[in-house]
Order: C-alpha cells, then sequence, then structure tokens
C-alpha cells in the first residue's frame, strides 16, 4: 500500500513544540499530555456526557413507568427469552472488540478485519432482534404512542439502539481505515475512541437490562 | 417565630410591616406590600426579614467597595501600595464566616417560613374552611363552591374572616393562581391538583391573575376577588344562577376564548373537577393559527373568540 | 415536495417582522457583495472560515455574540415600548408577534448572545494563560463554532420564514405540544438549541481536556490563572448540565414529531417532568455563564489594582464550591408547584448557599484592591460596576430564594429585574469588560478609552433605570410577559423604565463609536509592546496580535505569576532574559470541516422544521460524508520551520528590549 502519509512523520505524543517527558504527573506540572491520553480522555468525557444523555431517559422512564393510561404494564409486553438472546450477542459483540484491540495492537491486518466483522455482525443481530421486538409490540397496538409508559420504554431503549446503529456505520468506516491506512497512530487512536463507546454502550445495556426488563418483570 | 396565627405580640410581628406602609404608594394599588390577609401577612413578614437580614451585611459591603476603590486609586499618594499583600488566613477566615453566617441565620428563616406557610396547610381557625376548586382554562378561571353547589368564572367571590382551601387544577396549559394581597401564589397543572389555604381578612375588591405565560389570550386571564362579609357572601350565593356545570357546559370552556364578564353556574356535578384532574376530560382545541401550522391562513389577534 | 413549507410562510401581511427581516437580508447581501467586490473573499475563507486557530474561533464567536447581543437588544426594546403603551390598549405588537419577541429575547440573549461571548473569550484566552499553542481538538473546536452558528442563523431565520416560539424562553409543555402550538415556531426552537447545544458540548469536553490535559510544563493545577479554573468550572458544567438539555428537547421533539406522550395532556404524560430536567439544566447553565464572568473580573481588577489576586486559593475552593452546589438547586424556580414545606425549605437554604460562594468572591476583590495602585481603565469601571450591582442582584435572588418570599415574586417583574441584575451587571459587563482589556492583544491597538467609559456611564445608568422600577412594578402584583394591562399603579412605572432603555440605547452606541473611532486610530491606541497594561499573566508575554503558535517556545512555569516574575527581573537587570533554542513548530492545518458540517447541520434543522424529509436525508448523508472525508486527510498538520520562529521572536525580542532599556511601558 502506497500513501502520502508514509512519507510524512506523524508524530505520536503531541508535539507542539515541547520536548520533555511527555507524563501528566500529580500537581499536572509535567506540559501537554501525550496525543493519545489527549484523544482517550477527550473522548471519556463525551461518554460521560452520553451517560447524562442515559440518565435523563433513565429518569424520564422511571418517572412514567406507571402512567400506562390503560394500555399494558411491563410484565404484560417484555419477553426475557428474546432480551436474553440480545443481551448476548452485544456481549459477543464487545468480546470481538477485544480481539479486535489485540490484533490492532499486533499490526495484524486479516485479524484485525475479521475481529472487527464479528464485532459488526454481533451487532448487527442485536440490532435486528431488538428491530422484531419492536416491530412485534408495534404489531400489537403497543407502540410508543399508546402510553406514557410506552414513551419512555421505547425512547430509553430505541436511544441504545440508536447509538448502537451509529456505532456499526463507525465501525465499517473504521474497518476501511485500518484497510486503506494501515495502522496509522491517528487511526489507533480513533480506535482506542471506538472501542471505549463500544464497550459503554455495553455498560448502558445491562443497566436496561437489569432496570427495565428484569426488574419490569418482577413487578 | 410565628408568621401565621393570632398568637404573640402583634406590635413586634408587625412593626416591620407598618415601617413599609410608611412608603406612599403602597398601600394603594395591588401591592404585596398591603396584605390583606394573614398569608399574605406571614409571606411580607419573611420576605422583609430576610431582605433586612441580607442588608445588613450587603450596605457595609458596598460602601467598603467604593471606599476602597477610591481610596487605592493610583494617583492618591497618601495610599499605601501593598502589592505584597496577597493572603492573610484571618481575612479568608472572616471572609468565609460572614455570608457563611448570614445565610445560616437566613436558613433558619427559610426552613422555618417554609414549613409555616407552605401552601398546603391549614389555617389555624375555629371555622370550618371553605371549599372552592379552582381550574384554569384557555384563557379564564372557573371556580367551583362545590358545597354551595355553584361555580363562577373569572369572579372569586369569598368570605371575609374564614380560612378559604382551594383545590387547583388545570384543563390545558400551565397557570399560577395569585391574589397578591391574598398572599402565595401556587401552580395549576393539568393532571395534578395542588392545594393552596387562604383567608382575606378585610372586605375589598382585590386583583387576581395567572403568574405563569399560558398563551396568546394570558394578559387577559385574571379576575377579581371580592371580599365580602359573610351575610353578603351568603346572599351571593343564593343570587347566584345560571346554566348547570356540567361536560357540556365544560366543552363550552375548553374552547379558547377570552370572558369578557364574569358569570356563574348553578348545579355542579360533583365529580367533574375530579375529571378534569384525572385527565378524564379530553383537552381542547388548540390555536388554529400558526405560521406552518395546521390553517396558516389567518392570525387570530387575541388568540380566538368566546 | 417542501413539507410544510409554503408561501403563507413569509410574513407579507405583517409590516414589522417583514421590513426588520428585509433590512437584515439586504444587509447580509450588502456584506457579501462588499467581500466580494474587495477580493477579500479569498482571505475570509482560508484565514477565517476555515481557520482552526483558537484566536481566530474566538474572535469570530465574539463577532457573533455581539451581533446577537444586539438583535436580543432590538427585542427588549420592543418590549419595554409595547408595555409602555399598552396601557388600557392593544400597543402595536399583537399578542401573538409580542409573544414571539419575549421567547427569542431569552432564547437568543442566554444562548446566542451570551454563550458565544463567554466561549470566545475562553477560546481566545485560555490557551494563552495556559502558555500552550492550540486547544485539545482544534478541528472540533471549529465545528462547535460553526453549529452555534448555525443555531443563531435558524433563529434568525424564523424572522422571515415562519414564526419563532411563542412559549417563553424554556417551552414548557403542555404550551409546547403541538396542540397548543402547533406552528413552526417551537421547532425552530428546539433545532436551532439542539445543533448549538451540541456545538457548546464538544466546546465544554475539549475545553475541560485542554485545561487539564494541555499546559505548559510547570503549569500545575495552583498555578494556573483565575479565568482558566473559572473556565474549567464552567466547561464541567458545560459536560454535566447540556446533555440534559438534550435529553429534554429530544423527548419534547418526540411528543412534537412522533405523538409520544412525555409531557402531552393525554396518555399520562407528565410535563411537570420537562420543567424539572429544563431547570437541572438551566440553573447550571446560569453558572456557566457567571463563573468565568467572575473569571474576568479576577484578572481585571487584579491587573489594575497592581496586585496579584487576593486569596487565590480561597478563589479557587469558592469557584468549585459554586459549580457543585449549582446542580443542587434547581427546583428554586418552581417553589410554588407545590413540593411540601420541607422539600422547598432544603432547595431555598441550598440556593442561598451560593451566595456564601459570591460573598467569598466578592471579599477577595475588595482586598485585592485594597493596598493596590487602582487605575480606572474602563475594564476596572466595568469591574467595579459589577461589584456593587451584582451585590444588589445577589440580595433580590436570595430574598426569591427564601420560598415564602417567593410565593410573592415568582413570576413577576420583580423576577425579571433580579435576573437582568446579575446576568447584565454579571455576564454582560463581564464581556464588555473583557474585550476593553483582551483588544490590544486580540487585534494590536487599544480601544478609544473616552467612548469606552462614555459607554459604560451611559450603560449603568441606563441599567438602573430600566430595571429599579420593574423590581417596583413587582411588588406591585405585575407579573411577567403580559402584552397589555389595566392597572393604573404600574403605568408611571413602566414608562421610567422605557426611558431607561432610552438612556441604554445612547450607551450601545458609545460602544459601537468606540469601536469605530478605535479602528480609525489604530495607529495612535498601537500596542507595540504586546503588554499594554502592564499585565501579570501569560497571554501578555507575546507579541500583539500573538503569532498563530502563539509562544516560540513553550513558557516553563515555576510560579503562579510567572510572567511577572520574569517581567520583574527583566526590569531589574534591563534586558530581556537569555533567548531560547528555537524549533520548528507542527501547527493543525485549517480545514473547512466545521464550516461544511455546519452547512449540513443547517439544511437537516431546516428540513426537520419544515418537514421535507428528502432534504433530512440529504443533510444526514452530507454531513456523515463531511466526517469520512476529515478522517481520511493524510497530512492533519505543517512545519513552522525553526528560522521562521527565530525571526519573529527577535522582533518582538526587540521592540521590549527598547522598553526596558528607558522608554516607558505600553
Amino acid at each position: 500500500m502506497s500513501n502520502p502519509a508514509a512519507t510524512i512523520t506523524i508524530a505520536d505524543p503531541f508535539r507542539l513544540g515541547h520536548r520533555g517527558p511527555n507524563i501528566a504527573r500529580g500537581h499536572g506540572g509535567g506540559g501537554p499530555a501525550t496525543k493519545r491520553v489527549i484523544v482517550g480522555y477527550g473522548f471519556w468525557l463525551f461518554l460521560l456526557s452520553d451517560i447524562v444523555i442515559f440518565a435523563c431517559l433513565f429518569a424520564a422512564y422511571a418517572v412514567l413507568a406507571d402512567a400506562t393510561a390503560g394500555g399494558p404494564k411491563a410484565k404484560d409486553i417484555f419477553e426475557l427469552d428474546r432480551v436474553a438472546w440480545e443481551t448476548a450477542c452485544l456481549l459477543a459483540s464487545s468480546f470481538f472488540c477485544g480481539m479486535a484491540n489485540i490484533a490492532v495492537a499486533k499490526r495484524n491486518q486479516l485479524l484485525t478485519q475479521l475481529a472487527l466483522l464479528a464485532t459488526g455482525l454481533t451487532g448487527l443481530a442485536f440490532i435486528l432482534l431488538e428491530s422484531a421486538e419492536f416491530a412485534a409490540l408495534h404489531g400489537q397496538g403497543y407502540g410508543p404512542t399508546r402510553s406514557a409508559f410506552l414513551t419512555g420504554f421505547f425512547t430509553l431503549v430505541g436511544c441504545h439502539g440508536v447509538h448502537v446503529s451509529a456505532g456499526l456505520l463507525w465501525l465499517g468506516t473504521m474497518m476501511a481505515q485500518f484497510f486503506a491506512k494501515g495502522f496509522r497512530p491517528d487511526i489507533g487512536r480513533r480506535f482506542l475512541c471506538f472501542s471505549m463507546f463500544w464497550h459503554f454502550l455495553d455498560v448502558v445495556w445491562v443497566a436496561i437490562f437489569s432496570l427495565v426488563y428484569l426488574v419490569g418483570t418482577r413487578l | 417565630m410565628t408568621y401565621i396565627g393570632k398568637s404573640g405580640s402583634r406590635a413586634a410581628r408587625f412593626s416591620l410591616l407598618s415601617l413599609a406602609s410608611l412608603l406612599p404608594s403602597l398601600a394603594r394599588a395591588d401591592s404585596i406590600f398591603a396584605p390583606a390577609g394573614p398569608v399574605a401577612r406571614g409571606d411580607t413578614l419573611i420576605l422583609l426579614d430576610s431582605l433586612v437580614i441580607m442588608l445588613a451585611i450587603v450596605i457595609p459591603t458596598m460602601i467598603v467597595t467604593l471606599a476602597f476603590a477610591w481610596w487605592y486609586r493610583a494617583s492618591n499618594t497618601r495610599a499605601v501600595y501593598r502589592p505584597e499583600f496577597t493572603y492573610s488566613g484571618k481575612i479568608e477566615l472572616v471572609v468565609w464566616s460572614i455570608p457563611a453566617l448570614t445565610i445560616f441565620f437566613l436558613g433558619g428563616v427559610i426552613w422555618i417560613g417554609s414549613q409555616k406557610l407552605d401552601p398546603f396547610a391549614p389555617l389555624p381557625s375555629t371555622e370550618k374552611p371553605l371549599e372552592i376548586e379552582a381550574v384554569s382554562f384557555d384563557w379564564k378561571w372557573l371556580f367551583i363552591y362545590p358545597e354551595q353547589n355553584i361555580a363562577s368564572v373569572n369572579q372569586l367571590v369569598i368570605p371575609v374572616g374564614r380560612p378559604l382551601h382551594f383545590r387547583i387544577t388545570s384543563a390545558s396549559v400551565f397557570n399560577v393562581f395569585f391574589v397578591p394581597r391574598l398572599g402565595s401564589m401556587i401552580y395549576a397543572m393539568n393532571g395534578m391538583v395542588t392545594q393552596l389555604n387562604l383567608q382575606a381578612d378585610q372586605p375589598g375588591k382585590y386583583l387576581g391573575l395567572s403568574a405563569h405565560f399560558s398563551g396568546d389570550g394570558f394578559p387577559d386571564m385574571k379576575f377579581d376577588s371580592i371580599a365580602v362579609p359573610p351575610a353578603q357572601f351568603a346572599d351571593w350565593v343564593a343570587g347566584a344562577n345560571g346554566a348547570p356545570l356540567d361536560r357540556a357546559a365544560v366543552d363550552g370552556l375548553l374552547k379558547q376564548s377570552v370572558a369578557t364578564k364574569p358569570y356563574t353556574y348553578r348545579g355542579i356535578d360533583p365529580a367533574l373537577f375530579g375529571a378534569i384532574a384525572a385527565q378524564k376530560v379530553p383537552p381542547g382545541e388548540g390555536p388554529q393559527e400558526g405560521r406552518g401550522g395546521p390553517g396558516t391562513q389567518n392570525v387570530v389577534p387575541r388568540g380566538g373568540k368566546p | 415536495m417542501f413539507g410544510k413549507l409554503g408561501w403563507d410562510a413569509i410574513p407579507f401581511d405583517q409590516p414589522v417582522p417583514l421590513i426588520a427581516g428585509a433590512v437584515v437580508v439586504l444587509a447580509v447581501l450588502g456584506i457579501l457583495a462588499w467581500i466580494v467586490v474587495k477580493g477579500w473573499a479569498r482571505y475570509l475563507w482560508k484565514e477565517w472560515i476555515t481557520s482552526v486557530d483558537h484566536k481566530h474561533i474566538g474572535i469570530m464567536y465574539i463577532l457573533l455574540g455581539l451581533l446577537m447581543l444586539l438583535r436580543g437588544f432590538i427585542d427588549a426594546i420592543m418590549m419595554r415600548a409595547q408595555q409602555a403603551v399598552a396601557f388600557h390598549a392593544p400597543g402595536y405588537l399583537p399578542p401573538e408577534h409580542y409573544d414571539q419577541v419575549f421567547s427569542a429575547h431569552g432564547t437568543i440573549m442566554i444562548l446566542f448572545g451570551a454563550m458565544p461571548l463567554i466561549i470566545g473569550l475562553m477560546n481566545f484566552v485560555v490557551p494563552l494563560q495556559l502558555g500552550v499553542r492550540d486547544v485539545a481538538f482544534p478541528t472540533l473546536n471549529s465545528v462547535s463554532f460553526w453549529l452555534t452558528a448555525t443555531g443563531a442563523l435558524l433563529v434568525n431565520l424564523s424572522l422571515v420564514i415562519g414564526e419563532f416560539a411563542r412559549t417563553g424562553w424554556l417551552p414548557y409543555p403542555p404550551l409546547s405540544e403541538l396542540r397548543y402550538s402547533p406552528g413552526v415556531g417551537v421547532d425552530y426552537y428546539l433545532w436551532s438549541l439542539q445543533i448549538s447545544g451540541i456545538g457548546t458540548l464538544l466546546t465544554g469536553i475539549n475545553f475541560v481536556t485542554t485545561i487539564l490535559k494541555l499546559r505548559a510544563p510547570g503549569m500545575t493545577y495552583l498555578r494556573m490563572p483565575m479565568f482558566c479554573w473559572t473556565s474549567l468550572a464552567s466547561c464541567l458544567l458545560i459536560v454535566a448540565a447540556f446533555p440534559v438539555l438534550t435529553a429534554s428537547l429530544a423527548m419534547l421533539t418526540l411528543d412534537r414529531y412522533l405523538d409520544f406522550h412525555f409531557f402531552t395532556n393525554e396518555a399520562g404524560g407528565n410535563a411537570m417532568m420537562f420543567v424539572n430536567l429544563i431547570w437541572a439544566w438551566g440553573h447550571p447553565e446560569v453558572y456557566i455563564l457567571v463563573l468565568p464572568a467572575f473569571g474576568i473580573f479576577s484578572e481585571v481588577i487584579s491587573t489594575f489594582s497592581s496586585k496579584p489576586l487576593f486569596g487565590y486559593r480561597s478563589m479557587v475552593a469558592a469557584t468549585l464550591f459554586i459549580c457543585i452546589v449549582s446542580f443542587c438547586v434547581w427546583l428554586h424556580h418552581f417553589f410554588t408547584m407545590g413540593a411540601g414545606g420541607d422539600v422547598n425549605a432544603v432547595f431555598g437554604i441550598a440556593s442561598s448557599i451560593i451566595a456564601v460562594g459570591t460573598g467569598v468572591k466578592i471579599y477577595n476583590w475588595l482586598f485585592t484592591m485594597y493596598g493596590g495602585r487602582i487605575r480606572f481603565t474602563t475594564p476596572m469601571l466595568w469591574s467595579l460596576g459589577f461589584m456593587t450591582t451584582f451585590i444588589t442582584g445577589g440580595l433580590t435572588g436570595v430574598l426569591l430564594a427564601v420560598p415564602p418570599a417567593d410565593f410573592l415574586l415568582h413570576n413577576s417583574m420583580f423576577l425579571v429585574a433580579h435576573f437582568h441584575h446579575v446576568i447584565v451587571a454579571g455576564v454582560v459587563f463581564a464581556v464588555m469588560a473583557a474585550i476593553t482589556y483582551w483588544w490590544p492583544k486580540a487585534f494590536g491597538f487599544r480601544l478609544h478609552e473616552g467612548w469606552g467609559e462614555a459607554a459604560f456611564w451611559f450603560a449603568f445608568v441606563g441599567f438602573y433605570v430600566t430595571f429599579m422600577p420593574l423590581y417596583w412594578v413587582g411588588i406591585l402584583g405585575m407579573t411577567r410577559r403580559l402584552q397589555h394591562y389595566d392597572v393604573a399603579e404600574w403605568r408611571p412605572w413602566l414608562l421610567i423604565s422605557a426611558a431607561g432603555v432610552a438612556i441604554l440605547i445612547v450607551g450601545v452606541a458609545c460602544q459601537v463609536i468606540q469601536l469605530v473611532v478605535s479602528y480609525l486610530r489604530r495607529n495612535e491606541l498601537r500596542d507595540t509592546t504586546g503588554d499594554p497594561w502592564d499585565g501579570r499573566t501569560l497571554e501578555w508575554a507575546t507579541s500583539s496580535p500573538p503569532p498563530v503558535y502563539n509562544f516560540a517556545v513553550l513558557p516553563q512555569v515555576k510560579d503562579a505569576e510567572v510572567y511577572w516574575e520574569v517581567k520583574q527581573r527583566a526590569f531589574e537587570r534591563e534586558r530581556m532574559p537569555e533567548e531560547p533554542d528555537y524549533e520548528p513548530i507542527e501547527m493543525p492545518r485549517n480545514s473547512p470541516t466545521g464550516v461544511v458540517c455546519a452547512f449540513f447541520a443547517t439544511i437537516v434543522g431546516f428540513a426537520l422544521i419544515w418537514h421535507i424529509w428528502w432534504m433530512m436525508i440529504v443533510g444526514l448523508v452530507g454531513a456523515y460524508a463531511t466526517f469520512v472525508v476529515f478522517a481520511w486527510r493524510d497530512v492533519p498538520e505543517y512545519v513552522i520551520p525553526a528560522e521562521e520562529v527565530a525571526r519573529l521572536d527577535r522582533e518582538n525580542r526587540a521592540i521590549r528590549q527598547r522598553v526596558l532599556s528607558g522608554e516607558a511601558w505600553a
């Protein structure tokens, strides 16, 4: 593969002219941190803000959980079997994402692409299962417009689904970049962000699974 | 400290109020400094208490600010330049403690005041409170007197000296029920019932209004609150005539309009208030004007006709 | 084909907005034509529109903020004029227009006036004060700015195409639901805030990362200038609070577009939840604005008192104290919803506790002046005006935090007067001080003092004449947002208030004249040294305007006031410190990503407002393509050779050396 990047050294440390030990120390006197630290830190902040969005949706769901307006309650509509499969898909996807991390660290193109493909396919399976669940509910007349409870449910779970879908789009772009550009540091940093995002979606799903589905079917 | 009630030294409690009422235009109009009932008096007294507590540190601070700025002006050769004076533990202790202590003191006022003047808390009285159910519509107020079996639009007639117990909801959007001279305001919200306890001590005609913007007809969403002696109140109840207040009447009220003249109903469907509060009565139509909305052609200036 | 959009969307029947809109459109076209005729288009595109330089982005933010401040001010003039004439009369604005005016005034002033001004100042100043070359994510910074500009564009578009929200600056449902607001006004509100809100969130992330991870060597946390600390606190609040805005607006959007039931009157919707959520953002938002303002005053007061900031650590503590407590007080915006005595009391006390933090700040500024040598320049006048005014604003604020008092004053004109007292004195005065203070750093010449002082005095007096009467009508029972009224006692006070606005207009005019006069006389106002005020922080160590890379060599910070120390040593020895070893500097390349992104965001926003679904898809695909193209680029940086750096730095050093060897400072 020949590309112009090969001829230009792109410095990994955040080298805005400063050449010193690039470490952030206790009181923060160590000068600018490395680019990898900066990118990872910034993205981590973004994830925190995303958690706040989910927190709002969780709160809204909790407030509206009993406002069924004569429609179905949580335990009438949730099918734990299907949700268990969804969970399995998403967890497997996270596992493959971890494998991709190892492959990227070893600079192995084939393994990277395979692991990312597996990540994407399991993610897609999750989305398809969830879509089927939504379609089934909608078919029974239990769409989000039926009651405030269903509004809260569809928005919370749907928001997670939209995140996963956006992640799949990102994943495809990521695969194309690894293929076309190789293991460049900037693409490596982007992949760091992607894997954080992907694991973060798992964490959110665990919360949804426990607080919405498990609690919902018990009450 | 009691902010409501007939016990305690009147002079002490109201000295601040009488001080304030020395100012000329205060007693006129619907100033909150001209309270006409115990709740309004309690609210105002707390307001003035808090004001005095804070003025005690605010005024000196302002004076010192201007004094320091003036004295340490660059052209003043007599002022000592002390560029190294950048920290003093004693001063820091003082600057944290002054506001902290003030707020600590004020916190006490807040705590006691919030408890005593909680709008939901019944007023101390030997008389049974008069029950009134208030419903906000676009853009008028409906007052239901369930025990008297009458209702009135945009006119709140109340007996002097008897506690009033309001239950308030909204048939459309948010509003706030507020009679400045009677005291505490509270929200009228769809799907919820708020409560308010008030009392008028002197006869008079007081301004009542909605204190929360509710759409194009909002400025006209005001009502007269008329406090009359009990006998006169009974007369008014006896003389209040009109159609019965049923679902059909409510459907009429749900149409967006501004009520120009107050009127009354006789014969109340007792389940009506509860039905509105529980969202059992479907909401009325909204405005039909609005660019880009359905029916974009006409912009009706007053937001619809009665 | 065009969804709800048709010719009836343009208000041919309403002369006021039509003429206003036409004038704005003509002005924009005129400016564009002027740029093309003068041949500046290329320069603007290369150096400004696609710039990722934090200084240029900061200046563009401030320009946007000032324009929107003027737009919001015109709304304010219209409101005061309406209430001056609408006694027993309909006035000249019908309700549906008046309602748009006050909604637009609040929205524009807070989100498109104050926010861009504060963020613009952070952009310009923070990297300079931290002693670094740019923010953590320069291209993202450009995206943030252009998304904010998109939001502002959409809000102003509503003037000519369709209408703006008629719900107040916070669209409380059910009024903002489709049933009660069928027009596109609320949709304009939702999408412009949603798009600019994403821009603001990205700014918050960018600056928290910059301040925490990207500082000159030796710049420990407790050596950061106060403005950096307050910016950090403000950006932390952005990261924590703006997602709440995003979420609550998204819920309202779902209600309006897809018939969901979060806040509707039917199917169990709960409108109170919106009020809770929106204030969980709205209250921190106030501190997002005012904390950096506190930072500005700290810098200005310290510089012009010729003293370090008094009680620096105490100030840091107070800043973080306010930052945290501001999240625990949102309920004081609706004590009158009947939450019960205990809840109200807790939130009332929490709200008053914030006054402890601000009180500490006021006292520390006071003791900064104590023992100082105060120069009464324009920025210092704004600061003193702030200190005296803000104390009163705080006092009325604490009054409103006392639930029983709030039961009388909630939503009244008293409240209106209170928040203008704190926001105008806190934020607008700070911005004016900051613009005068940092102007020479940005453009290389100072602003004219005389016109600046005139602007201050007219604004200061006009402010009091406008808002003190509003406190009083509030006490007389007048509620806010009244399009007409018939209480005779309110009238005189509203007339006085209108007169106050006239004085404010003179103040604004002086401010505009100041800019023009200063530009014309820029040669005599030239700041050659880079340090016109005898400053204390690192931004004054570089030339005015600074080179694109800010510092030829990253400063080594050994002290809280590193620049001041270096300067004093230089004065003692009458010569500059040793010349450093220059090295090549890598800088990020300019990129059109931001403006292209904003272009597609505008398309998506407009399409969603008018339900033009194909256009929305075009916009989304375009936005995704922009990201891919950006991600695909191979050479994100360019290198400035060491010789070039050395040449520029030696020029700057030579000027400073001349100052040291005898010529007067500045």
